[in-house]
């Protein structure tokens, strides 16, 4: 058999040299939990794959130079006109190189989908508690990498230099030279001197298409190794326990579906390329510092950040002779400090509020965490209502509602938003959890209504399924805070001292709100309740029942399982 | 540890995982062991042995039975016979069929398709819009059909072709075991020990002390980045009798030809219109507008502060006003001018200035009004400065005052 022939030669050959035959089979079974947003992680590493190579073939003719030139090129309303040479080799990439244009068009949506996909990706992670310990250091570097997209893209859509890009980096000279004490040091020195110069193209192509990426590369390596060295985390269902990992292995399946899904994301941003057009910088003109056109707009991943500009009021200090331009810098610094901060902390908040110290392996569905939940749409708020306003003119301009509203409501929004957001979610988490109680309590409601001998009507339910019933038990109680000082009886326990542990005591009843934990299905009744759901090793033997004992040792919130 | 097991089937594999194995190093249960491994380490490196004795295995090198076989057995030898963990064949064979006939036309497409992009790169050239308009559609249209049917196909053959299996792997917690733990800080500090690091303050005290140059000298590698500010952000190319040249045309004006009110002009100064770095500070709006529409201060000379929210009577010429383009905010240039209001608005971020009262700010993030340029005419009727600006321009920085 052919497999057998290259596994006796090139095989054989290989492991002569690398000794690869544990580890690799190792890697060849090692087992990738399914679920669909599971996919996300892969759209980002997929659209990064497709950045390089497109990138790589953009780089082929591309010149980062702001050496003027008088334009010769096929682009005929543009002929005769002075231009910088990025932006002349631009207009040649998209009219004198065969599939320049959809080279650039699919670097341009991959750039966007890559951005798209680490938000989502970030989501999802939150709201199922992915970013629990051990993968705390993973959720950092995921920042990190969102932090890095961001500047890689702003230079990325500033190499052109047509008007649009010029505008963007005009905006970030601005905001650069409005920094406290270093801020027209730091203009200076990135732009060569004065705006606009005729270094900041050769400069942000070498961070952009070296630096950058190459950092970026590095940290998904990180990100992938860690996430395949800890294993990865699974959704709750039947035989799924903090201790396994349930799923396809790797060789062949994980390996083929991935494979698949590299088509259709390539095939999703070919598609784009093709039928939706992106940036026709030729249709903007050349980069000048005096011409500026209505409604432009930077990409969607930067429009917060304009968004916040824009809804600042104009608040500056002169104080002995230097100007505290709080109108720029704030909104430069602050809302996406405040996102990608609180982003950054909240693992490890949670943890010292919560006490919980614990490995977790087995995601939580976002209600069964319901401050987490709404804490997570509150920010989403508050960054739709920056992101929403950084569009503010062409919203107006479309749904017909003045200007200079749709600014006053975005500066109420920010603020009243994300409180009604946070108290709309909880709420519905809640009620979920209550929904979800009632069907292990009470089963399904069929519609059929029985009379009893007795002359009562009642309902008839039917016990929920097995797989649905595993999923809606996954909810497990918090451990309990060491006693604290409100309990008089006791001793504060360490960290439970003080006002910091009265607050943590305060914030514990917020974080861990949740609905009453669901009694015993109705007429049975040999289950323990609900597991402590204490990370309690189980030795490898034996778990292949896990279908029929998932309410053993393994930890998993036992039930008295009707097909038991 | 990565061992995977079958439903129903018993725990089979050996004792070293995945992660040990890239590590290259592992501990003897015995936990004592790990410190006689590491002293031996200091010999080892190229000179080891290949088949090195069980006191200083490395663990990842090949035991001599395993030397030419691959899926080796195992450290313990005998094991039983290995049961398969995946099913060979799919569970319905007319089904798999099917599907096989299904993924086999799907791929022969996409090569087709493929075809089609290198025929489409060939035949249909660029060098004009409809060329490229043409040369996108195709190229564009067959690659993602080339990428879709691959999908297509992997997919179907993923779900119909292989069968349907679900493994379960054990998880273990991440932290070491306490031997593990107390094998490494022995090595740890044993090497620390040798290396003689802790024990030699002077040593170690200098070497850090040789550092800390090395560690600023990028600082100062990157001051030749750009030269320093000094005072120029705050002045402007601008002086008395550089004359206002329309922006577009390069052509000077006279009062007389900008009669109209309410219309608004780009212009530069006299020599730099070309210049990008002197007009994006220096650009200028003139503004001309109907006698009293202007709401006037006290004159004002040039070099003294102008009063807030109103026009510098002497710096205007028949009711035409000049005003930096460059916005107060970010920089853009303000561009956009409502005649029915006078106001002035930033694209960008909508800051909003009264041109009839010296540009003051009604709306927006900017703060400060845009500074207005002192105009004039000389001897040949052309508008010109009749001074610089007498403020800086454009947006806030640390030294403004």
């Amino acid at each position: 058999m052919s497999v057998e022939r290259a596994l006796e030669g090139t095989g054989v050959w290989l492991d002569d040299r690398l000794h690869g035959a544990r580890g690799v089979r190792v890697l060849l079974r090692k087992v990738f939990p399914d679920h669909w947003s599971f996919l996300l992680g892969e759209i980002i590493l997929y659209s990064f794959i497709i950045l390089l190579l497109s990138g790589t073939f953009l780089t082929f003719w591309f010149q980062p130079s702001m050496t003027q030139v008088v334009y010769h090129g096929s682009y005929i309303p543009l002929r005769g006109v002075k231009m910088s040479e990025a932006y002349a080799s631009t207009l040649k990439i998209s009219f004198d190189v065969r599939g320049g244009l959809l080279m650039r068009q699919i670097h341009h949506w991959a750039a966007d989908l890559f951005m798209a996909g680490i938000m989502a990706h970030m989501i999802r992670i939150f709201f199922t508690g992915a970013y629990r310990k051990p993968r705390e250091i993973n959720w950092l570097i995921g920042i990190i990498l969102f932090t890095l997209g961001l500047f890689e893209g702003l230079f990325g859509y500033s190499l052109p230099d047509d008007l649009l890009s010029g505008a963007g980096l005009r905006i970030t000279e601005g905001v650069l030279q409005s920094f406290p004490i270093v801020g027209s040091y730091l203009a200076y020195f990135l732009f060569g001197g004065p705006y606009p110069g005729n270094q900041i193209i050769g400069r942000l192509y070498i961070l952009h298409v070296l630096l950058i990426p190459a950092l970026i590369l590095a940290l998904v390596t990180v990100h992938l190794f860690l996430m395949f060295h800890q294993k990865h985390t699974q959704m709750p269902g039947r035989g799924r326990t903090n201790e396994n990992v349930v799923g396809a292995p790797t060789y062949p399946y994980f390996m083929a579906k991935t494979g698949a899904f590299f088509f259709f994301v390539f095939a999703a941003i070919t598609l784009a390329a093709t039928f939706v057009q992106i940036n026709p910088v030729w249709l903007y003109g050349p980069y000048n510092p005096v011409a500026m056109s209505a409604g432009s707009q930077p990409d969607f991943y930067m429009g917060a950040l304009e968004g916040a500009l824009r809804i600042m009021p104009n608040w500056q200090w002169v104080v002995f002779g230097h100007t505290f331009a709080f109108n720029v810098f704030l909104p430069g610094l602050v809302p996406l400090g405040i996102i990608f901060g609180g982003a950054a902390l909240w693992p490890f908040l949670e943890q010292w509020i919560t006490g919980d110290r614990r490995e977790h392996h087995l995601n939580d569905r976002p209600r069964n965490a319901p401050t987490r939940t709404a804490i997570g749409i509150a920010a989403i708020t508050f960054y739709g209502v920056l992101w929403a306003e950084g569009a503010n003119d062409v919203i107006a301009d479309h749904f017909d509602v003045p200007l200079y509203w749709t600014t006053w409501i975005a500066r109420v929004g920010i603020f009243v938003g994300p409180v009604i957001a946070y108290m709309i979610t909880k709420r519905i988490c809640l009620g979920l959890q209550r929904k979800d109680n009632h069907l292990i309590e009470h089963g399904l409601e069929t519609g059929i209504i029985r009379q009893l001998p007795g002359g009562e009507f009642i309902e008839e339910t039917r016990p929920v399924d097995q797989e649905r019933l595993a999923v809606l038990l996954s909810r497990t109680p918090h451990p309990a805070l060491p006693p604290g000082e409100t309990e008089e009886t006791e001793v504060p326990a360490p960290g439970m001292r003080g006002g910091l542990g009265r607050v943590r005591e305060r914030l514990y009843k917020v974080v861990t709100e949740s609905a009453p934990m669901p009694s015993e299905p109705h007429g049975n009744g040999h289950g323990n309740g609900l597991g402590d759901g204490e990370v309690a090793p189980t030795d490898g033997h034996g778990h292949g029942e896990q279908d029929a004992s998932a309410t053993g040792a393994s930890g998993e919130p036992s039930h008295g399982g009707d097909g038991h | 540890m990565s061992d995977t097991n079958p439903k129903g089937a018993a725990g089979d594999d050996s004792g070293t995982s995945w992660p040990e194995y890239l590590g290259g190093m592992s501990y003897g249960a015995g936990g004592g062991g790990g410190g006689a491994g590491s002293s031996g380490g200091g010999a080892g490196g190229a000179g080891q042995p290949e088949q090195p004795g069980p006191r200083h295995r490395v663990i990842g090198t090949p035991s001599p039975t395993a030397a030419r076989t691959l899926l080796p057995e195992p450290d313990g030898g005998s094991r039983p016979p290995r049961q398969p963990e995946l099913p060979p064949d799919p569970a319905d064979p007319a089904r798999a069929r099917t599907a096989e006939r299904i993924v086999a036309a799907l791929f022969i497409l996409a090569m087709l398709a493929g075809f089609g992009f290198l025929v489409a790169y060939s035949l249909i050239g660029v060098g004009s819009l409809t060329a490229v308009m043409h040369s996108n559609l195709f190229l564009g249209g067959s690659l993602s059909l080339v990428f879709l049917f691959l999908g297509g196909g992997a997919v179907i053959w993923v779900r119909n072709l292989m069968p349907t299996v679900e493994l379960t792997e054990q998880r273990h917690p991440m932290r070491s075991t306490e031997a593990e733990r107390a094998a490494f800080k022995e090595t740890f500090e044993e090497g620390a020990a040798t290396s003689q690091f802790v024990k030699r303050p002077l040593v170690r005290r200098t070497l850090i002390a040789a550092t800390v140059p090395l560690a600023v000298a990028p600082l100062f590698l990157l001051r030749d980045l750009g030269p320093l500010p000094g005072t120029s952000l705050g002045t402007t190319v601008w002086r008395k009798g550089l004359r206002l040249l329309v922006y577009g045309t390069g052509l000077p004006i006279t009062s007389a030809e900008f009669s109209s009110p309410g219309s608004l002009i780009t212009v530069g100064p006299e020599g730099y219109l070309d210049d990008d770095d002197a007009m994006a500070k220096a650009a200028v709006i003139i503004i001309k507008f109907r006698p009293g529409q202007l709401v006037f201060g006290p004159p004002v000379q040039p070099g003294h502060a102008s009063p807030p929210n109103l026009t510098v009577p002497n710096w205007t010429l028949d009711n035409i006003v000049a005003y930096s383009k460059i916005c107060t905010h970010v920089g853009c240039p303000a561009a956009l001018y409502e005649q029915t209001t006078h106001h002035i608005l930033c694209p960008c971020h909508q800051s909003t200035f009264d041109a009839t009262r010296g540009a003051k700010v009604i709306f927006g993030p900017a703060t400060r009004a845009l500074p207005q340029l002192p105009i004039g005419v000389d001897s040949d009727g052309y508008l010109v400065a009749t001074g610089p600006f007498n403020e800086p321009v454009g947006p806030s920085y640390w030294e403004r005052s």
